[in-house]
């Protein structure tokens, strides 16, 4: 599933004195299977690019294509992108509802339309994807989970739904570290098994450089970088100039430059520090 | 969609209604109300015209504006027409079958659709003109006195505050809320009335739960920054009487002395 955007412009309140342009003509192609990091300062039209690939917010004008659909034209059916697109919002766990987890992540295959069969199958599934036991859970009520398991249920959700492409707005926001990397893990598995392309809003440069093929950093609605974690920071001047920085690891290598060590500095996750720098005390050390 | 809706709008013009006390408006608007309901016939009405164009003029806010007020309880207001207009016994001008309309009941349904129509503007033009805060002072001020029967004054105002101060943000959540259920599927905007009153369970429950978790939270810091009531409370802005408060009182008093004599002389 690829996408691609042409020309898109997004503005609110357009004519009356609230009116602000939170796109500015943002082009772009996504091919499928990418896993795309989606980075921006607050207020950089993040959100309202990513709402505006499943159609929930219409373009003030520019076209997107999802797999050479055109979903801006007039009279698309919104539900069908919306099967093949899945989105995860902020917060998502605010948006249960039900009784019981099951029936909670069934609503999105059942809203589909599905028989009763395939939609529990696909509770069973997405329940596992997000490693929460089917058996022993689903009888009980969301609300009686932890915040971080509620998430995962949230996100079983929209997976069940078994879209192409998943776009998730910060999944790991105000989770703890072990929930987060939980979270993370799981979304990188179903890159790489479900083979689905992955758009991932975040604002940590850490979780995003260790998982991401691709960062697309937005500035002021318009896109201001995109490349591979390497490329993007190695541009740490101009990352920083519009309030974004690059990963504490590589200021970390930057730092023992500067104090004369000869180290690279596009190191981004801390693994590869480590090697790296192991590596030169040991050199130095025989030296 | 739901940025549309606009409760308790306030029109800021700072116009010399603007800035007259709120307990003024208030009392104000209370006495044109006794006054409307005590005209009996339509040369009173001449006398309510006035003061409500008077009222608008010196409001700075557009007529249009004021008169757009109307349009959500129209269907009130031609109900209200419509049932004095048939339901009233009187010399017959149109008959078709049971159904009558007589010149007595033309005459009475003009007459409460207007006094309908007076009451909205009239009372549409102190939340035009008024701030909510401002609002909630004036009440509780004007309470004041009911506190040594024991009215809670101040928590009735702060309760009032509170739920003003929370209507954009219920608004932004439901929105948030619609949206994510949106991006499940959900459909909330095509079926029967059985169908879209089921959809709104989805929207519904997230919005309570979040209202309950909120209210929560907002009691906790409340009560985490010592708030224990109104009991010696003061206030940043105190609020004062100023001549033209006093002027404005006059006229209102004039105006019901005017409705009184019409009516019973």
């Amino acid at each position: 599933m690829s996408i691609k955007i042409d020309g898109l412009t997004h503005t609110y309140n357009p004519g009356s004195p609230f009116e602000t342009h939170a796109l500015k003509n943002v082009t772009m192609e996504i091919e499928s299977g990418e896993f795309i990091g989606l980075i921006g300062h607050t207020g950089s039209g993040k959100s309202t690019l990513i709402q505006h690939l499943n159609g929930l917010l219409k373009a003030t004008s520019g076209s997107i294509w999802i797999n050479s659909v055109e979903i801006t034209k007039p009279g698309v059916k919104l539900k069908d992108i919306r099967k093949k697109v899945g989105l995860v919002f902020q917060y998502p766990e605010y948006q249960l509802f039900e009784e019981t987890i099951e029936k909670d992540i069934a609503f999105g295959p059942t809203n589909l339309g599905l028989k009763e069969e395939e939609v529990r199958q696909r509770v069973k599934e997405a329940m596992e994807m997000v490693k929460l036991p089917y058996d022993e859970l689903k009888d009980r009520s969301p609300f009686d989970l932890s915040g971080g398991q509620r998430r995962r249920v949230a996100i079983a959700g929209v997976l069940a739904m078994q879209p192409d492409i998943l776009i998730l707005d910060e999944p790991t926001a105000s989770l703890d570290p072990r929930g987060r990397d939980e979270i993370l893990e799981q979304i990188k598995l179903l890159h790489q098994q479900k083979k689905m392309t992955v758009i991932l809003v975040s604002h940590s440069m850490e979780d995003i450089g260790r998982l991401v093929n691709r960062i697309i950093v937005m500035h002021q609605g318009t896109i201001a970088f995109s490349g591979t974690p390497r490329e993007i920071f190695s541009q740490a001047e101009e990352l920083e100039s519009i309030g974004l920085g690059v990963p504490q690891i590589s200021h970390l290598m930057k730092a023992m430059n500067r104090n004369g060590c000869q180290l690279p500095e596009d190191v981004f996750t801390v693994e590869e520090a480590k090697t790296i720098i192991m590596d030169y005390l040991r050199g130095k050390h025989h030296a | 969609m739901l940025k549309d809706i606009t409760i308790g709008q306030h029109y800021p013009t700072g116009s010399v209604v603007h800035r007259l006390d709120p307990r003024t408006k208030i009392i104000g608007t209370f006495v044109f109300m006794a006054g409307l309901f005590m005209v009996k016939n339509f040369e009173a009405y001449f006398v309510v015209v006035t003061l409500l164009i008077v009222t608008i003029k010196a409001s700075k806010v557009p007529f249009r504006y004021v008169l757009k007020g109307l349009k959500p309880l129209m269907v009130l207001i031609m109900v209200t027409f419509l049932i004095n207009l048939f339901m009233t016994r009187g010399d017959v001008f149109f008959a078709l079958g049971p159904v009558t309309m007589t010149w007595e009941g033309l005459r009475q349904g003009i007459f409460m659709a207007l006094r309908l129509m007076f009451l909205i503007v009239g009372t549409s033009m102190l939340t035009l003109t008024t701030s909510p805060i401002t609002l909630t002072d004036g009440i509780e001020q004007l309470l004041n006195p009911l506190k040594k029967i024991h009215v809670p004054a101040h928590e009735l105002a702060m309760m009032m505050t509170i739920a003003l101060r929370f209507i954009p943000t219920l608004l932004e959540e439901t929105d948030k809320i619609m949206k994510a259920q949106m991006a499940r599927g959900a459909d909330f905007e095509s079926g029967n009335l059985i169908n879209r009153a089921q959809s709104l369970v989805p929207l519904l429950v997230p919005l309570f739960i979040s209202s309950f978790r909120r209210a929560d939270d907002l009691a906790m810091a409340m009560e985490a920054r010592c708030y224990r009531g109104g009991e010696n409370r003061t206030r940043m802005k105190a609020l004062q009487w100023h001549r033209m408060d006093v002027v404005v009182l006059l006229l209102v008093l004039g105006y019901l002395g005017i409705m009184i004599w019409m009516r019973v002389r």
